[in-house]
């Protein structure tokens, strides 16, 4: 009897008034938050030491565009050098040759799971354990080296696993027509591979993006700060974090471009599968 | 050419055997085509068929017999075999064109890289395939915006493209819509006509009833029996291939094997 009534007054509300019910609670949760972060939050302090427009002035027209073209020249090196290590790896991986198998299961596995920070740490170490080593172009040799070496052992999945999702019948067609097996690989794996991987690819390269922030432990002059770095030292002297959120912004000035970029050249590759 | 025997003879296999595994998918084959000759490959599915036309271009490597095309022993580990494949040509039952070309640049592509020819020789070379297929009009479509036949025609215009001896077929029309299927027959009838030597896995059997100059009947690995259409699906002696013909002529009438 009384679960005959329950399910009475719940069929009263019909699929689209209980839509409109589920709508309303959920903006009445955004405008009680909205208002509790307005009345609760010291929000002259806070515009103060995070936002202050003089700082913010400042801080963009000393260093901040070296320090953002630093950042794009440590990842963007890195990740070429990735990306040309990681191919090697991946095909490594597929090979026959059992021992190029071992190794490069052995150097991915090594690199992923070891963290940048160390890796980084190890190449500022280099010199003193090797003297009279000099990486070239310091500093950005030993961040695209440092970057490159965990880059690529990422890479060398997402590259091995898009060949492999490239359909076997691909290959076939390009062997039958008297390719050989490095042509078939070159002409029409590889091409159908990097479409397949390009969102996991951007992703690599955004993780890159934010792991060039560790090249300060190499020991950076000022001319060759990254974003991080230099919006760190500019939030120590001015004992104020709006630098760190400007160098934050920079970021995403990177990153937001990057995004959009891929969605277009997904929805233009789309057309070619 | 291998002395001695008919220098008409464009395949010739001897004693072929293939194992997946345990499973003895080919068992003793032998069986030779002529230069010009068009020849239907039937049979249940399982029967070896595809796998016997994979080996012929050695897609399939089998672990024992001879593959002679051409007076050459494609099993010989020395052969160079991406040259030999240069002239035979390979159309597949899901059409595998290359996604990412159009499809002039899906004929082309061969062509350029294993012959080195000259992109604008290569492209007017596979205008006139594609001409040939009946698809003119759509050298700058890709794959994707084609129907499932003019993406097999597209795909046996670029096996022609190589220019080769012998074309096989593995069940071309399998993947169609029937209303599809036959503007591809068409076209492999066409290519029959012009003196084509042909391999053609298929279950079309009117087409091969009326193209085809040799029928082989396969069951489990080996060949039945083989003829002329008019006597293997005319007038079949074996009983195996008069039980596959029931099934296939008259898919309601029989009853469950």
């Amino acid at each position: 009897m009384s679960d005959g009534s329950a399910l009475r007054t719940r069929r009263r509300l019909s699929p689209r008034r209980r839509a409109q019910r589920i709508r309303a609670v959920q903006y009445v949760v955004l405008v009680v938050g909205a208002v509790c972060a307005a009345f609760f939050a010291d929000w002259p302090t806070i515009g103060r030491s995070f936002f202050d427009p003089h700082l913010i002035v400042y801080t963009v027209l000393h260093g901040f565009a070296s320090a953002l073209w630093n950042t794009v020249a440590y990842t963007a090196g890195a990740f070429v050098l990735g990306l040309m290590a990681g191919t090697l790896l991946a095909l490594m991986r597929l090979s026959d040759v059992a021992p190029y198998r071992w190794l490069a299961t052995i150097y991915i596995e090594f690199f992923r799971g070891l963290p940048a920070l160390v890796v980084f740490m190890a190449f500022s170490l280099l010199p003193l354990a090797f003297s009279g080593l000099t990486m070239p172009w310091s500093p950005y040799g030993t961040a695209w080296a440092a970057l490159g070496i965990v880059g690529s052992a990422y890479m060398a999945e997402t590259i091995r696993a898009g060949i492999q999702a490239v359909p076997r019948g691909q290959v076939e067609a390009a062997r039958s027509l008297g390719m050989s097996a490095a042509q078939a690989m070159r002409k029409i794996a590889l091409p159908q591979a990097f479409r397949i991987m390009i969102p996991p690819l951007t992703n690599e390269l955004i993780m890159l993006i934010k792991d060039s922030s560790l090249v300060f432990i190499v020991g950076l002059s000022a001319s060759n700060f990254d974003l991080t770095k230099f919006g760190r030292a500019m939030a120590n002297t001015n004992v104020n974090i709006t630098p760190l959120v400007v160098a934050g912004l920079g970021y995403l000035l990177i990153t937001l471009p990057l995004s959009i970029l891929v969605r277009r050249m997904e929805s233009s590759t789309e057309k070619g599968r | 050419m291998t002395g001695g025997a008919n220098d008409d003879v464009l395949v010739s296999i001897e004693g072929l055997h293939k194992w997946f595994g345990s499973n003895h998918v080919l068992q003793d084959i032998n069986f030779t085509v002529d230069r010009g000759e068009v020849v239907c490959v039937i049979g249940p599915s399982g029967s070896g068929k595809s796998t016997l036309l994979r080996c012929i271009n050695l897609l399939e490597r089998p672990q024992h017999g001879a593959i002679v095309v051409r007076g050459e022993n494609l099993v010989d580990p020395d052969c160079d075999i991406d040259a030999a494949r240069r002239h035979i040509g390979m159309v597949f039952q899901q059409f595998n064109l290359f996604p990412h070309h159009t499809a002039l640049d899906n004929c082309t592509v061969a062509p350029m890289t294993v012959l080195g020819m000259k992109r604008v020789r290569a492209q007017q070379v596979a205008r006139d395939n594609l001409e040939r297929v009946g698809l003119l009009d759509k050298v700058d479509a890709l794959p994707a915006k084609l129907s499932g036949g003019q993406q097999q025609r597209v795909a046996i215009a670029r096996a022609l493209s190589m220019g080769p001896d012998l074309m096989l077929f593995d069940e071309p029309t399998s993947a169609l819509d029937p209303e599809l299927v036959g503007e591809v027959l068409s076209v492999m009838r066409k290519l029959a006509d012009s003196g084509m030597t042909m391999i053609v896995v298929t279950h079309e059997m009117a087409f091969a009833r009326e193209v085809a100059d040799r029928v082989v009947f396969m069951d489990g690995g080996g060949i039945i029996e083989q003829g002329s259409p008019d006597a293997v699906i005319g007038a079949p002696r074996e009983e195996r291939t008069r039980n596959f013909l029931r099934r296939v002529l008259n898919p309601i009438g029989a009853s469950p094997a």
